[in-house]
Formats: C-alpha cells, structure tokens, sequence
C-alpha cells in the first residue's frame, strides 16, 4: 500500500473521460502483451471483470443447454436428445449454472466492487485473489473437458449424467463405472478451494481494508451481505469439498463412504449434499440483494430505508439458513419430529427475508422513481422475489412438499429464485456498474428491448412451469407420456425459454456494443452516493490517489449536499 | 457537482483495523472446522455399523504420548511467540525448533500407528466403514500437521538464514494460530476416534 | 422518463397475463390423473385440503405486498422537470418491529396447519385389517411383494380399495436394491423415498376403483424417465380374484400334479425347494426340432430357449426353474398392461420387439438385447404369452 509515492493531482474527482488503465494497458504493446497482463495481473478489478467475463461465456453454454431441455420437452415422445445426452444436459446446465455462472459471476462483482465501496486500493489478499480466480477457472475448464475425456453411467456418456446434486450411491463406481463423476467431483473440489479462497479475501477485505471513518455501521450494504455470503461460503462450501473428498476417496481408494453394498449410507450424502445446497441458495442470492440494497435507493433518489435493520436481517438470513437444510429431505423418510423442525426452521428464514423486501418497499416509498433500465430489472425482481419466497413456504409445508418434491413445481420454484432474482438482479448490477467498469454506458434502447423480452420470456417460462408439477410431472425426465396432461405446458415453458434466449443474446451484444460505442459516462452517471462513483471509470490502478475518508454511510450525498449531510444524522 | 473533498476534520483520531491475516487465518480455520465436523459426524455416524471387523475397540491403542507431544508443542510454540515479541530470537528459534521436533514425533506416532494397523490388522481404507472413516479422518488431520510443518519448517529455515526479525512476529503469529487449530482439532480427534469410539 | 409511467403497467401485466394463461390452462387439467388435486385417499386428501389453505394465505400476501410495490412505484416515480431530492428517511423502529412481528404470526398459523396433517398423515396408526406390501425399487421398475400372500408382482401394483365402514388401507415398506428411487402416485399420497439400506413407509387408503398413475420421482439413472407406476384400485372381489391368480405358480397350471413349487424370496417367504428334474423344466431336444406351426409347440420351445438362455439369470418364473430376482418377476406377465414399467403397452407385437430389443422402448435399460434367431425371439413370446 504505497498511497506516498502515487501521482499527485489525480484525487478522488480525477477521471473526467475514459483514458483508464483498460486503455492504457492496450495502448502499448501487442495483443499478446495485452493478454499476458490479464493473465498475471493480482488487481482486483481485472480479477473481477475475469471472473464476470468468464461467468458470462459459461452463462451463454448453459443457457444452450438449457435450450437443448427445453427442445427435447417441447412434447411428448420426443427423440430429439437421447435419455444419456438428456441427463448430461440438465446435470451440466445445474452444475454450470451454479458454481461455473452464479458463484463466479457474484464473486466478480464482489471483487470489484468491496475494495472500491470501502474505499480500499485491492483486496486484503491480491494474490490470493488471483490464486482463486484460476483455481476456479480450472475447475470450469476441467469440467468441459469431461465431453472429451469422460465416459459415464452404464459406460456410455461422455459428460457427467448425475443430476446436479449428485445423489449416492449413483455416484459410486458399481453405477457410475467411468471418469465422468470424477470429473464432475474434481471439478466441484476445485471449483470450492477457489471459493474458500475468495471468501476469506472478501472477508478480511471488509473488515480489515476499510478507509478510515468507515465504522462497521457506515459500511454500505453491499460489502456487508457480501461479508456474510462469504462467512456462509465458509461453513457451506468446506462440506461440500469435504464430501467431494470423501466420494473420491470411496471411488479411488475403495472406501465406503456412500458405498451402500457395503454399509454405507445414501442419506448421509444427502445431509452433506444439503448442508452445502441451501445456504448455497442464500450465497447466490445475497448478493442480488446487494445489488438491490444499492440500486433500489439511488433510482429511488432516497436513503435505503432501516439500515440496521437490513444489516441484521442479512446477517440473520445467513443464520438461519444453515438450520434448514433437510426440507430437501421430508420424502426421505425422516420422523415427524425431525420433518416439523425443518418445516418450522425453513419458515422462519421467510421473516428477515420479509424484512428485507418491506425495506425495500418503504425505500420506494416517497422517494422519485427514475424506471432506467437498472431500476426496471429491480423491480420486477421485487415482484418475482415475492412470488419465489411464497412458493417457498409452500414448499416448506412438509407435508404438501411430499407431493410438491421433486416436481416441476419445484424446479420453477428455484428458477424464480435464481432467475427471477439472482439473474434479474446480475443483469440490474451490470447495466448499473457497466459504466464504472468500462467508462461507457450501455445502451438504453437495447437495454428496454433485453428486459421486456426478458421478463415476458421469464413469466411465459417459469410461470408455467409452476403447473406440470402440480399435476404430477417430476423433473429430470427425458421425455413424458402423451396423455398426462403435461403437453401444451411444456410447449409454452420452451416457448418461453426461447423468448428469454432471445433477450440474452441482446443482452450480449449490448455488451459488446457499447464497449466500443457507448456514451461516454464519466465518473457518477447515476448521481449515487457510494465511494465507488467518487473515482473515475474506469478507476485507475490504485482506485484513489488519496485514501478518501468517509463519515457517513453515503459520502458522496454529504458531498453533494453539505447544507444536508447524512453525517449530521448518524 | 460539488467538489468537496472526501476529507473531513477530525484526521487525527486513531483509525483501528483488525490485522487482516488474523482475520483471514480466523475464517480459514472457520472453513477448515466445517470440514473437520464433516468427518467427525461421518466417522460417528458410522460407529458401531460395521459387520465384519476389525472394530475399533480391538485395534486401536489410545497414543497418548504422541498425543501428549502434539498437545503440548502448542505450548512451545506460545513460548516461541513470546521470544519473538521480545526480540529474543535464539529463544523463538529454540522454541521453534522444539515445535517442529514435536509435530515430527506425532507424525511418526502415526505412522507406526497404521502400519501396525495395516500389517497387523489388516485394516485399510477399503476394509470396511471403521477404515474408511478412520484413515480419512486421522489422515485429514496428519496432512494438515504436515502443511503446519512444512511452513514451520520455511519460518525455521528463513531464520536460521537470518530472514526472520522481530518484525515478523505477526506473521509467525499468524502461522501459530493455524498450529494452535490442528493441536486443537486433535483434541476432537482423539475424544472422538479414542474415547468415544472405542 | 415519458414511457415510465406505462412501464409498470405493462410489467404487472406482462406477469399476470401468461400467469393467467397458464392457471387457467392448469384449472382445466385439475382433475387429470396425476393431478395432486384430484385426491383419492386420505393422505392425499389431507395433503389438498392443507395446500388450498397454504394457497389462500400466500395469495393473500401476494395481493397485500405487490398491490402495495405497484402503488409505490407508480405514485412515487419521477416526474419530468423536478430535479429536487425527495426529503430523506432513514427508518423507524415501529414500522420494522411491525413487518417483523406480522409474519411470524401467520408463520405460527402456517406451521400449526402443517403440524396437524404432517402427524396425522406420517404417524398414523396400522389396523390390523392393513394390507402389506413391500415395494423395493430398481433400475428402472417397481417390485411389489405381499407377504401376507406370498405374491411377487412388478410395476403395476393392485390394491383393494377402503372404505369408513371396511377400513383396509395398505401400509407399503419401501426399500431399493441399487439407487434411490421415489414412490409417487399424486393422487394417493405424497412421496415417499426408497434407498438402499433402508426401509422407509407410507400408507393409502384409496376409496375409489380405478387405474391411478405415477413414476419414479428420485434421478434414478439413464431410464429414471420410464419408470413409470400404476396402481390399480380393486374392489375387495376383484383384489381377492387377482390375489388367487398372482398366487398360482405357472407349474400348478401347466402340471398340476407339481404342488411344490417355489418363489425364492429373500424375504423368509420360500415355499420349499423346486423339485429337480421334474416335467416342467426338462422338456426334450425333440420338441425343438419339430416345426409345427402351434402354439402350444411354440409355447413349449420357447420355455426351453428362455430357461436355456441367460433369461433366467434375472427373471423368475414361479415353478420352473427360472428364479432370477434382477429384473421383475414374469410369474404373471400377462396380467399386467404394460412392458417395461409401463414403456409401452403389453401386446404380442411389442412383447417380441421388446425381446428382440428392449434398447428399442427404452434405451439404457438394463435388460441387454439377447442376440437371439427370430424364431427364438418368437417363441420366447409364445411361451411368455402363456403366463397369465
């Protein structure tokens, strides 16, 4: 942290244009040295872009797969996908989505954004951070390698065919005799190491990084639910590299970990599994409620309503979250006791998650809401965040679950949760902080264009993947029977996703588009009020000449408005 | 837009962070622990399941001398702390020394341990469920005694080439407190693999 | 900011439009098999009543918070020409204690609701009139035994229905013999999970007669798909008729002069032990050769194929020499609908293309393509049409 000897002048206003170190870096030298500085670079906004960039290419493979379900559903009988290349397609659509989309793509964000809202220079850990990137990045690679290298159930696949949550004993060799399951849990091991890592830098950034003036209750939100999603990646992630070391261990060493022909226990993976895959729902969606805690406000043109309040219901959520991992679990043969602990357990993670969405209810209200395109995608993940969170309790009713478990229902349950929000929300940060991250806004137009056809595609899709579960259709089918009543609604659900394909492949290009000729937008195109506005976009290298200080939680308000200082207030 | 600075009047106060490597080795040991709990419930889950044996009650011999070295090297390496906070530093590399000697006498104690097993008993990984589970959690904890060494070890070489001042005693701190977790992490490998299940 | 005024109009009807489409659709199709609001049995029925419930208060909330977010957004946006920040509000206890305080009550209510039928359902007591059934899950079929009779059946599991006055529910342990599988008929209860190791249970009580629908519901393999279930509701006559039928080996109506015959059954069930060399499993190599167009010859040839091929090596056939337990138990083949746990309708054509290929049905089952002359394959099918 040498803030001495940086160039003077450039404080924390510099950066009127765009000559950046994306630039700066292509300004000189060949492509090849362009190249060699991403590859070696420990800055934590190269780190991130990476970590989005590559997220976003594996969000465009799975999303092709995901395309390639929905036309092997699109009706009954259908023999457009064998039941093998079926099942590696909804395995690899899961597990891509998961760990190779959503964990990377959040951790990019994180990676950006901490150390610029903290008004920090990098990472607690700079080469930590990079150790991680590519940990994870291997992982990614390692499991699309599987389609070359890998041979699955019954001796015939190529890509893992295990379903995402990889139950035993599928897993062990006497049923998944090739190298496909030991991709996939290679894969995952790796892809957790990098998590961990990420965690503990995110984690130490925040609490050990911040510029001076920031006390634990001026943080803004962001850095903090990104510190709790890390303290769950901590406790949530490390069992599930664990597990995946105790089915290598069954698979390589002979061991009998989840061996049931020898005494081994299927729930027990299932426990394990699950232990991880909940609060792995709350590590994905933490930190679109990040985004919303930011952009909610600054559209809203108001203060996020009860800051404490959703600083605890954060930290609460995160809590409480790691008590209900069974409700994955009430068909599996639990006491009631045991089945009405989840039941309670899982209902009450709906009241800090109430608590949440009420704030951000009474941000809105009597604020002046500017509908750009950032705003539009938050909204509507308010609409659709409420109707995950009550198909939720639904499905948190043990003893409706039995019916709902395992259905489509469910499986549009947790695509309004991972779509509706999460992915709503990625796309809200990104039209959001595309502007800090390469100097040019992205386009309007197109950017209205990407979220109509998104949202109808999303509720012509999800909506109606609600039904086929209610009347009986379980997912990870590879075709179905004509006279279950199941045919027109699988037709709309593809329909949809092809709707929601066509919104990201706008999505795509106005990424690429604007990059090259978007609006110039300057260091604060939003007027908003946290400290990563108050460098230039793209920051420099050192993010600030001059370590700001700060004594409130929106410093640049108290800026703009030093007859109405928010520290006066705090 | 207004361009006051970022700065305000009170510079002078003192502004306290917690140390970001405590921190870090905080939350690696938080992960390191739900990892460790995930043998510790597999290792108890299967206590007393298997058919055929060995069990655990006729194999295995409680080690208390290694494990009264590997406890008691926590000790030494506090006392090592302590020389390096006082700048004494033929004191920290003696008590550094006697560290790593005592992590390296329980490593051996392992060792013996499964070779007996292995010769002896005939118990390897793939036995049966007290195998699997015991290999795998014994042999989690020996593989994070032999990280702890092998850093010690680096510390230790680097001061011996005079690297290590007392500059660095955060650092060597740090690393303490991961050495302090694995003596500890033993304390629940021993209650549950020695006492409770046999 | 000119069109914004409309956006949330649309957006509220861009979510209620294909919602409504899809509901109404959904409404339609409410009573369809395998509908789970179409109930046929008590568990099930708790189940409905219990979701409508759960369903009317979420709705309720649903109304309440995205009618109060809609009346935000559009009395609260931006209006052109008034650049002036909104006064800033930061929070209030009150308000917070309020939305914290209101939920956990109906969270109270919700879990009371569950409680009741989550323990009146899963820990409901066995009457002595219960029919028993073990259900043992494979790659990729059901296996259904009744210790009670002695009877071993596949995929289509029959039933006899209950009544208030002549309660007769049936109590099913479940258990698997490779991965886990999952038991769902929606419209007799929930799921129920079968594992390895473990012997988990459910009950139905189905009132009505009839044909109920379901399938695996637990990523089983290559085939989870086709896994699919009937449970057919009897009258007690017709259960007992069936019973009767299920109970008779294959040697005690084609010899009935073989008493002994035998279903070996891990389950403690064995009748004694088959009688070697008896009439019904050493046909002569005479038989064979003759090339008579008659069934019955056919029939007879195709025993001696079946028991002469590795058919036996996972198939059982009661009084005869065929006793795998791998694949299901064609005792009664003819009896059941449909091959394959119900990948296609059980006729003489399929039954033959099913031989000669099951890949063709169902690809990645486990039943390996034999290899065998046409004339084998058609008389395997003769003689398995006669296990009725």
């Amino acid at each position: 942290m040498a803030d001495q000897s940086l160039p003077a002048g450039q404080g924390i206003q510099a950066g009127h244009g765009s000559e950046t170190a994306l630039d700066r870096t292509s300004a000189h030298g060949t492509y090849l040295e362009l190249v060699h500085s991403w590859i070696v670079t420990v800055d934590h906004k190269k780190l991130g872009i990476m970590y989005i960039a590559y997220a976003l290419v594996f969000l465009l493979v799975a999303g092709a797969e995901a395309m390639l379900i929905r036309i092997q559903l699109i009706k009954p009988h259908n023999d457009f996908l064998s039941p093998y290349s079926f099942n590696r397609m909804f395995t690899m659509h899961g597990t891509t989505m998961v760990f190779l989309v959503g964990m990377p793509i959040l951790f990019g964000f994180g990676n950006y954004l901490v150390p610029l809202m903290i008004g920090a220079r990098d990472m607690a850990f700079p080469r930590l951070n990079a150790f991680s990137f590519w940990v994870s990045a291997f992982a990614g690679l390692l499991l699309y390698y599987s389609f070359i290298g890998g041979v699955g159930l019954s001796g015939t696949g190529s890509a893992p065919d295990i379903a995402w949550f990889a139950y035993a004993p599928l897993t062990e060799k006497a049923f998944s005799p090739g190298h496909t399951t030991d991709y996939w849990a290679i894969a995952i091991l790796a892809n957790g190491i990098g998590s961990i890592g990420t965690a503990i830098n995110i984690i130490a950034t925040v609490f050990c990084m911040r510029c001076k003036g920031m006390t634990l209750m001026r943080i803004p939100l962001l850095p903090w639910l990104y510190a709790t999603m890390s303290f769950l990646v901590l406790v949530a992630v490390s069992p599930l590299t664990a597990c995946q070391a105790m089915l290598l261990i069954d698979r390589y060493l002979g061991g009998h970990f989840f061996d049931t022909q020898a005494g081994g226990s299927a729930i027990l993976w299932a426990h394990f599994f699950w232990i991880f895959g909940h609060p792995e729902v709350y590590v994905l969606v933490l930190p679109a409620f990040a985004f919303a805690n930011e952009i909610i406000p600054v559209f809203s043109r108001k203060a996020i309503f009860g800051y404490p309040a959703m600083v605890a219901a954060s930290v609460g959520i995160g809590f409480i979250s790691l008590g209900v991992w069974a409700h994955h679990m009430f068909t599996i043969g639990m006491t009631s006791f045991g089945n009405a602990f989840f039941t309670l357990s899982t209902m009450l993670v709906s009241i800090p998650t109430g608590i949440k969405t009420f704030n951000w209810l009474a941000t809105i209200w009597g604020g002046k809401v500017r509908f750009e395109t950032p705003m539009l995608f938050s909204v509507a993940f308010l609409f659709q965040w409420v109707i995950a969170g009550l198909t939720g309790i639904m499905l948190s009713v043990s003893a409706w679950n039995w019916q709902l478990h395992n259905s489509y229902f469910v499986v549009a349950h947790f695509h309004y949760v991972l779509v509706g929000a999460i992915v709503f929300m990625i796309f809200a940060a990104l039209y959001y902080w595309y502007p800090k991250m390469t100097g040019r806004m992205l386009d309007e137009r197109l950017g209205k264009w990407h979220f109509w056809l998104m949202v109808i595609g999303f509720h012509v899709t999800f909506d109606t993947m609600h039904f086929p579960g209610l009347l009986g259709m379980p997912r990870q089918i590879y075709t179905y029977e004509p006279d279950r009543g199941w045919n027109s609604l699988n037709f709309i659900v593809s329909v949809g996703g092809f709707i929601q394909a066509i919104a990201i492949l706008i999505f795509v290009y106005n990424l690429i588009h604007s990059y090259f000729r978007g609006e110039d937008a300057g260091p604060d195109p939003w007027d908003a009020w946290t400290l990563e506005w108050a460098t230039a976009s793209p920051p420099p290298v050192y993010n600030f000449a001059i370590e700001p200080e700060v004594a409130s939680r929106r410093p640049l308000w108290d800026r703009k408005h030093p007859e109405d200082p928010d520290s006066a207030f705090e | 837009m207004a361009t006051v600075p970022l700065q305000h009047g009170n510079r002078d106060t003192e502004w306290k962070l917690p140390a970001r490597g405590t921190v870090a080795m905080a939350s690696l040991i938080t992960a390191e622990s739900s990892i460790f709990t995930i043998f510790v419930v597999a290792y108890l889950y299967y206590l007393g399941t298997d058919v055929q044996g060995p069990h655990p009650k006729d194999v295995l011999e409680v080690p208390w001398f290694y494990s009264a070295c590997l406890l008691s090297s926590s000790f030494f390496i506090w006392l090592a702390e302590h020389a390096i906070d006082r700048a004494k530093m033929a004191a920290f590399r003696l008590w550094w020394a006697v560290t790593i000697l005592l992590g390296l006498i329980f490593l051996y104690g392992t060792a013996v341990e499964w070779h007996k097993l292995i010769v002896e008993d005939h118990l390897t990984i793939s036995t049966n469920l007290f195998g699997t589970t015991y290999y795998s959690l014994v042999g989690l904890h020996a593989s994070h005694v032999v990280v702890g060494l092998l850093m010690m070890l680096f510390v230790m070489i680097f001061s011996l080439m005079g690297a290590v001042g007392p500059q660095h005693a955060y650092r060597v701190k740090t690393l303490a407190l991961y050495w302090h977790f694995v003596d500890a992490v033993w304390v629940v490998v021993f209650t549950v693999v020695y006492v409770v299940g046999r | 900011m000119r069109a914004q005024q409309n956006s949330t109009i649309f957006l509220c009807r861009s979510i209620a439009v294909p919602a409504l489409l899809a509901f109404s659709t959904a409404v339609a199709h409410a009573s369809l098999p395998g509908s789970i609001f179409a109930p046929h049995s008590t568990p099930a029925h708790e189940e409905h009543q219990l979701s409508i419930f759960v369903l009317w208060i979420t709705l309720l909330i649903y109304l309440g918070v995205s009618g109060l977010l809609v009346y935000a957004l559009v009395r609260f946006r931006a209006r052109p020409n008034d650049d002036a920040e909104p006064p800033q509000v930061f929070g209030s206890l009150q308000i917070e204690l309020s939305w914290t305080i209101i939920p956990i009550l109906i969270i109270v209510v919700l879990f009371l609701g569950t409680a009741r039928v989550l323990f009146s359902v899963q820990d409901a007591k066995k009457p002595p009139t219960a029919l028993d059934v073990l259900v043992i899950g494979h790659q990729f079929w059901w296996e259904f035994r009744y210790p009670q009779y002695n009877v071993v059946a596949a995929n289509e599991l029959h039933v006899p229905t209950s009544s208030n006055s002549a309660p007769r529910p049936t109590f099913m342990k479940l258990t698997s013999a490779d991965v886990m599988h999952s038991f769902w008929v929606p419209q007799l209860n929930g799921k129920t999970d079968l594992l390895p190791n473990r012997v988990n249970e459910m009950w139905i009580d189905p009132q009505t007669p009839g044909m109920y629908v379901g399938q695996c519901a637990q990523f089983c393999g290559p085939q989870h798909a086709k896994m699919l279930l009937r449970v057919y509701v009897d009258t007690p006559e017709d259960f007992d008729k069936w019973i009767k039928n299920q109970q008779r080996t294959q040697a005690e109506l084609a010899a009935p002069h073989i008493a002994m015959a035998s279903i070996p059954n891990p389950g403690n069930q064995t009748r004694g032990p088959l009688p070697p060399n008896s009439p019904a499993t050493h046909g002569t190599v005479a038989a064979v050769s003759t090339e008579a167009p008659d069934n019955a010859v056919n029939a007879h040839n195709g025993q001696l194929v079946f028991e002469r091929q590795a058919c036996i090596n996972c198939h059982a056939v009661g009084g005869t020499v065929a006793n795998g337990r791998y694949g299901p138990d064609l005792t009664h083949l003819m009896s059941r609908d449909t091959l394959g746990a119900g990948a296609a309708a059980n006729t003489p054509g399929n039954l033959l293309a099913w031989i000669a290929d099951p890949n063709t049905f169902k690809p990645g089952c486990l039943m390996p393509a034999m290899h065998l002359s046409e004339r084998q394959n058609a008389q395997i099918t003769a003689y398995l049409l006669t296990l009725k």
